[in-house]
């Protein structure tokens, strides 16, 4: 296999684990306001992710520094035309990052309504935006000769995107659902899973109408066949949760997101950002990666540390094991 | 102001407030970590709630280093698109190595040190936060690798319109990496000695907890001893090769013009600084033919001469940095951080043995040292970028090719905004938290309850 090929299929694996790790963080983040009835359940819901948002977000960095890195043309192009959304979900995180470690440093209602709020917003505005940018990308964007974006800002909100944009965010929400049912005893437990059933019934034709759109438009028989296993593994998180396994649930939203990146990363393949205005201007693998010998340093690189970083992030998942409950915090 | 200006200064406000709180977060952790082991080998009570205390104060800082440091990843690509695609190929590799291998140790272990007191055993406990301090130092070795490769371009050659890397070791073993990894890392531990130096001096001024804050407060002193000496030699080293690497930048320094042998340094100029209309100023003579060639009477370059050379090899233009910036950011970083070092040795001399300082002054410096070593960092960084001048690589590649043809000025001009407004918001909330914590004191251990089902003692 090409080097550049490794690298397109390795920041694939990036995204995939992103959306898969921040993918319930962010989820757990929208469903703050809605699971927490008091200040001490608010709690219990933000410490079920306390230990590893923070790892979970690296992925996203690693992700970027590994376009940089392989394709910096890939690199400069989207994140210098996607300059707002960026921008916002820049903000988004800051915030976000911030309220999980500053809202119970201090008491006061107001203070941690506030906080709150920022965890909320945080987390809802890149769960949508993510969407919005790899609808875009998937669906090509004016990408002139010189392969700078000559689009702006609204032609990123076209009902295609915006469709993928709801379908991240209902997709992180049942998952961020699902985990809470997974990571909690007593009534957030059930109250979460209750919640994701109902999510489900909304998540499942958000992302069938965005995946049945997309077959529409791109007819490639991987990204087709990676869809509808994707679509499957939606469905059956609904007996599952019905079940009360929250464990497979889990595995099955993960499963979706996972199944779905790939889908999006086959479909797109080689092209990396294609172009509306001449096929000719498309960023693909090849005139936008670096050049192999530093694909060949950054293969060895990662082959080195990938297994290793999933190695202590696991060990971290399995440390934190332990479902938490009303008793577990501090009054 | 144009796209490329709003950029240029965003950049520079961004990684200015992110140099805030890198620097605290590098020595603390690792401080923490070492207050942590002396608990564990000793079983010292004061060790542990030291441990807590400094522990809390670098969580609160920690959080807004974090979250800074994706912007700056995020905006080579945002608003520097031009330079990302020419330098890409060089300059991502050590930015995506900093990601894999020094991001994810860090972020991970600080998740696994503040949620696993009550999970994990003593030992390995101790372990993660000594992980995530190594974390911490990897990544300042790769930001500075790629910083570095900024500075003083090392092994690439020039492809179809772009640097191409031809040798990762050259460019993770650049001479100017080998000494700014030292300066800036000894710098961190100057920060973070300064930090402990402060508090403990506002505690001790108030008799508060003195079993806890007199072992920290030698602590701090001996740390911004040690460390300043470090930052000393390595600055040292570090001027020898830029005056090598990049001379303009030493002469810009110096505000020297024209090529002098046993060249003074000035500690202080009063007038213009085209070498003109000096009316006053306060000199050490050689120091500069010193610093820059490690001989008091060797030749040093000035900005006349150069300009005329670079004219000659990069065709027409301004190769001069604004010189006030870079002569004054100089100086401040030097004094500064020499002041600091002072502070410290007087806080030792009249605390020793067993005495207590009894002047208010003293007191009042003491506390104030947490200042001065943020400020030599932040000039330390504007000196070395501004010197860099009107090169992004130097020889290479300018600043004012590098920008983003795609983002406007509207959208440049969001960006500063929105972000200044954003990271000011934050410092409020930041020096509040801090402050309340710091003059919190140290947390009481509660007896050690051993049931199963006891609620976690470390939570958000």
């Amino acid at each position: 296999m090409e080097l550049t090929t490794v690298w397109f299929a390795l920041i694939a694996v990036l995204w995939a684990g992103y959306f898969l790790l921040e993918g319930f963080d962010f989820g757990v983040g929208i469903l703050l306001p809605f699971v927490g009835t008091d200040e001490r359940s608010r709690r219990l819901a933000i410490n079920t992710i306390g230990p590893v948002w923070d790892g979970n977000e690296v992925w996203l960095l690693v992700a970027g520094g590994a376009t940089f890195a392989a394709f910096p043309e890939w690199y400069a192009t989207l994140f210098s035309g996607f300059f707002l959304p960026l921008l916002l979900i820049l903000v988004a995180l800051i915030v976000r990052g911030v309220a999980f470690e500053y809202r119970g440093k201090r008491d006061g209602v107001a203070w941690r309504k506030r906080w709150d709020l920022a965890i909320f917003v945080g987390s809802l505005v890149p769960a949508i935006l993510w969407g919005v940018a790899f609808g875009n990308i998937l669906r090509g964007v004016p990408i002139d000769a010189q392969h700078e974006y000559a689009g702006g800002f609204i032609g990123l909100l076209n009902p295609y995107a915006l469709l993928g944009g709801l379908t991240t965010l209902a997709l992180f929400t049942l998952h961020g659902a699902v985990f809470l049912a997974l990571k909690t005893d007593g009534p957030m437990r059930v109250q979460a899973g209750r919640i994701a059933e109902t999510l489900a019934l909304v998540a499942v034709p958000v992302a069938a109408g965005f995946l049945i759109w997309t077959g529409i438009t791109h007819t490639d028989g991987w990204g087709v066949t990676l869809s509808a296993a994707a679509a499957i593994a939606l469905v059956s998180a609904i007996p599952l949760t019905r079940a009360r396994r929250e464990g497979w649930a889990f595995a099955a939203t993960g499963a979706t997101l996972l199944l779905a990146v790939a889908a999006l990363f086959v479909t797109l393949f080689p092209d990396v950002m294609p172009s509306t205005l001449d096929p000719a201007h498309s960023l693909t693998v090849h005139n936008a990666s670096s050049t192999p010998y530093t694909l060949r340093v950054m293969t060895w690189v990662a082959v080195f540390f990938t297994p290793l970083v999933l190695l202590y992030q696991g060990w971290t998942y399995w440390v934190f094991r332990k479902r938490l409950k009303l008793s577990d915090i501090p009054g | 102001m144009d796209s490329l200006d709003l950029s240029r200064w965003q950049f520079g406000i961004t990684t200015v407030y992110h140099f805030i709180f890198v620097p605290i977060t590098i020595g603390l952790s690792a401080l923490v970590a070492g207050l942590q082991t002396a608990w564990v080998r000793t079983g010292k009570e004061h060790y542990l709630r030291a441990t807590k205390f400094w522990g809390k104060l670098f969580l609160i800082n920690f959080a807004i280093g974090v979250v800074t440091g994706i912007v700056q990843e995020f905006q080579f690509g945002m608003n520097w698109s031009n330079y990302s695609r020419f330098v890409g190929d060089v300059f991502g590799a050590p930015l995506a190595m900093e990601g894999l291998l020094a991001f994810f140790l860090e972020s991970t272990f600080l998740g696994l040190w503040i949620f696993g007191w009550d999970r994990l055993p003593k030992r390995l406990h101790l372990a993660t936060i000594w992980t995530a301090s190594i974390g911490t130092m990897l990544s300042a070795y790769f930001i500075l690798a790629a910083n570095s490769w900024m500075q003083h371009p090392v092994g690439w050659r020039m492809g179809a319109g772009r640097a191409e890397l031809t040798s990762i070791g050259a460019v993770l073993t650049n001479s100017t990496t080998l000494v700014t990894f030292p300066h800036t890392l000894t710098a961190c531990f100057l920060t973070a000695g300064a930090l402990l130096l402060a508090v403990s001096a506002w505690h001790l001024r108030r008799r508060n907890q003195e079993e806890v804050f007199r072992p920290s407060l030698r602590l701090g002193a001996w740390v911004v001893l040690i460390a300043g000496i470090g930052v000393l030699i390595s600055g040292d080293l570090q001027a020898r090769v830029m005056t090598e690497q990049q001379p303009m930048k030493m002469a810009a320094a110096e505000a020297l013009y024209e090529n002098t042998e046993s060249a003074s340094f000035s500690v202080f100029t009063v007038g213009s600084l085209d070498g003109r209309e000096e009316v006053w100023s306060v000199r050490i003579p050689s120091l500069l033919s010193f610093m820059a060639t490690g001989d008091p009477s060797g030749e040093v370059e000035g900005i006349n001469d150069l300009q005329a050379e670079y004219q000659e090899k990069y065709g027409e233009g301004d190769y001069t940095p604004i010189v006030p910036v870079t002569y004054w950011s100089f100086r401040l970083m030097i004094g500064f951080g020499g002041l600091a070092m002072l502070v410290a040795l007087a806080a030792l001399w009249a605390n020793r043995g067993g005495r207590r300082a009894t002047g208010r002054w003293l007191w009042i410096a003491g506390i104030s040292t947490v200042a001065m070593p943020l400020l030599a960092n932040s000039f330390g960084w504007i000196f070395t970028e501004m010197g860099r001048q009107p090169w992004t690589v130097f020889g290479l590649f300018r600043t004012g090719e590098s920008g983003s043809p795609a983002v406007s000025t509207g959208e440049a001009a969001t960006g500063l905004i929105v972000l200044t407004l954003l990271y000011g918001v934050l410092a409020v909330i930041e020096i509040g938290l801090f402050l309340k914590y710091a003059r919190a004191g140290a947390p009481d251990i509660p007896a050690v309850d051993e049931a199963e089902d006891r609620p976690l003692a470390f939570a958000y």
